[in-house]
């Protein structure tokens, strides 16, 4: 009874959010910028996050895309072919995640703690559509972090904080080119023997600009028209280079 | 220099997207085929969605057609008739390829689909056209050339709704060409290709057309077909990307005038043998694709509706 006690009374402390721990503003930070654009030259882009604390302790990042449904499929040989059989369908996957520490995260916090916050990769909460054998979903739930590490979509760096004295901070947040647009996170963790001692957040907003987002915007709003152009464009440039190389 | 390709979301290298335009344009000029079967594979090796590399190559094949059926019809080789029936049967499946490669999107097995599609066809078609050029080239070897009749009559001969095609010096049943028209239709929409590989093939040996119609007519319905897929697919898949098209375009521009120019330094036979090995390549790279165990048995997709 006293360790069920004692359960809840630990889970229910790390569900807090560290908002109503000691909250006593010892942490600041914020980005370099609070807009990225995507526009024609677009191959990523690297934003420096800066902060100071009133003190020592560790400092964790996590920055976080909007969350998107994505479905994970598993190929079986039939026939020789191999064929997509099984799938799993998760929700709240964050289309970018990316964690910064100072330190590896299993010194910092707790494992409570890193899933009740979500802090890391192998703590990102997915919910799965169907129930299948715990063996199973584990399995799917790592093939869709490994192909998201893969494609550069998920990651975790460990000590590229830099310090200057106890109390200011920096680090350079790199996004590559084919990241999600949205409104993303960027959560800023301030961690001491083993618990958050305080945190900030801001938001920093990944949207398509100018002549990307036009296209974008166009293509799929006004879907008929976006192909009747298409279609016309292709039309004239194939005149057009009929029409040049004639007369070579 | 790099390009952000709006709706791949990718982006990619300038000067690599316009040297696949050539290389690929270099061989259609060369061929006088489409290159579809290239390009559309080769998008997908460079990390480009089949879904976008199926619907932007069909957008880029418009053009490529446009540009070839000009000269063809300078020369009075396009059978507009034939084309306007084969075209008909074309939208059609066309149509009818686009439903198919919508649903089995949504359940995750287009790319099986496609790669199929692939094997299957490009088998086929560069078997035939290896055993044909080889004999070709050893009947031109030994000197003893025969003529076969114009074309045999067979059942396909007897069927209703009789037509009289004046170009092409036929007088046949709509139905065939209608038939033919649907089936290449479907699978042009599905395999990101204008078709010409299975259409100019199907017009000699089942309609029995004149060789030197075949090319310029299957161009000219190859320019409706990609066209309509063109549509369906901005309208259901929003997947047609412009700038992509555009770039591939302007090198394939390029090449297939090169092309053009070295093709007559070749013997017919010889080039068909040459097409024949380059098709059966693609065939066997993609089929050891679909047998060897990929690296990760895992793949993840978005599911659709978060689009923007």
């Amino acid at each position: 009874m006293i360790r069920a006690l004692i359960t809840v009374l630990a889970l229910f402390m790390a569900l807090q959010l560290p908002a109503d721990a000691a909250r006593d503003d010892s942490l600041v930070a914020d980005l370099s910028e609070d807009t990225i654009g995507i526009s024609t030259g677009f191959t990523g882009a690297s934003v420096l996050l800066f902060g100071a604390t009133d003190g020592e302790g560790d400092v964790a990042i996590v920055v976080r895309a909007p969350n998107s449904s994505v479905v994970v499929r598993r190929k079986e040989r039939i026939a020789g072919i191999w064929v997509n059989a099984d799938e799993l369908t998760f929700d709240d996957a964050p289309g970018f995640y990316h964690v910064a520490a100072s330190r590896p995260l299993d010194d910092l916090l707790p494992k409570g703690i890193l899933e009740a916050n979500e802090i890391g990769v192998a703590n990102i909460a997915f919910s799965p559509h169907d129930f299948l054998s715990d063996s199973d979903e584990e399995a799917f739930r790592a093939a869709l972090v490994r192909n998201k590490q893969r494609a550069g979509l998920y990651s975790e760096t460990t000590g590229d904080i830099s310090f200057r004295g106890d109390r200011l901070f920096r680090t350079r947040l790199e996004l590559p080119a084919n990241v999600p647009t949205g409104q993303y996170d960027v959560s800023v963790y301030l961690i001491e023997d083993g618990s958050i001692v305080d945190w900030s957040s801001s938001s920093l907003v990944v949207e398509k600009v100018g002549f990307e987002a036009k296209l974008t915007e166009f293509a799929f709003e006004q879907a008929p028209l976006y192909g009747i152009i298409a279609i016309l464009i292709a039309l004239f440039a194939g005149w057009f280079a009929g029409f040049v190389f004639r007369k070579v | 220099m790099s390009i952000y390709l709006p709706i791949a979301e990718m982006s990619v290298d300038v000067f690599l997207i316009l040297l696949m335009g050539g290389g690929v344009g270099f061989l259609s000029g060369l061929f006088g085929v489409g290159g579809g079967f290239l390009m559309t594979p080769l998008l997908i090796f460079i990390g480009i969605t089949p879904a976008v590399a199926v619907a932007t190559e069909a957008n880029q094949i418009v053009a490529a057609s446009v540009s070839g059926v000009l000269a063809h019809m300078r020369r009075r080789n396009v059978d507009f008739k034939m084309g306007a029936v084969l075209t008909v049967g074309g939208f059609a499946g066309s149509s009818v390829g686009v439903i198919i490669f919508t649903a089995l999107r949504d359940i995750g097995q287009v790319d099986l689909l496609v790669k199929v599609s692939y094997v299957i066809f490009l088998g086929i078609v560069g078997t035939l056209m290896l055993v044909e050029s080889v004999r070709a080239i050893f009947r031109h070897r030994s000197g003893t050339a025969t003529r076969g009749k114009l074309h045999q009559h067979t059942w396909l001969h007897g069927l209703p709704f009789k037509m009289r095609f004046r170009r092409s010096r036929l007088y046949i049943s709509a139905l065939l060409p209608l038939g033919i028209g649907f089936f290449v239709g479907i699978l042009a929409a599905i395999m990101g290709v204008g078709g010409g590989f299975l259409m100019v093939p199907a017009m000699i040996y089942l309609l029995g057309m004149p060789t030197s119609v075949v090319v310029g007519t299957s161009l000219f319905q190859i320019i409706f077909v990609t066209a309509n897929v063109t549509f369906l697919q901005a309208v259901n898949n929003q997947t047609v990307d412009v700038v992509l098209a555009l770039l591939l375009l302007t090198g394939a521009v390029v090449g297939a005038q090169l092309g053009t120019k070295m093709s007559g330094k070749l013997r017919g036979e010889e080039l068909r043998g040459l097409l024949a090995l380059m098709v059966l390549g693609v065939c066997a790279k993609i089929g050891v694709e679909l047998v060897a165990t990929p690296e990760d048995l895992y793949s993840i997709d978005e599911v659709e509706g978060f689009g923007l």
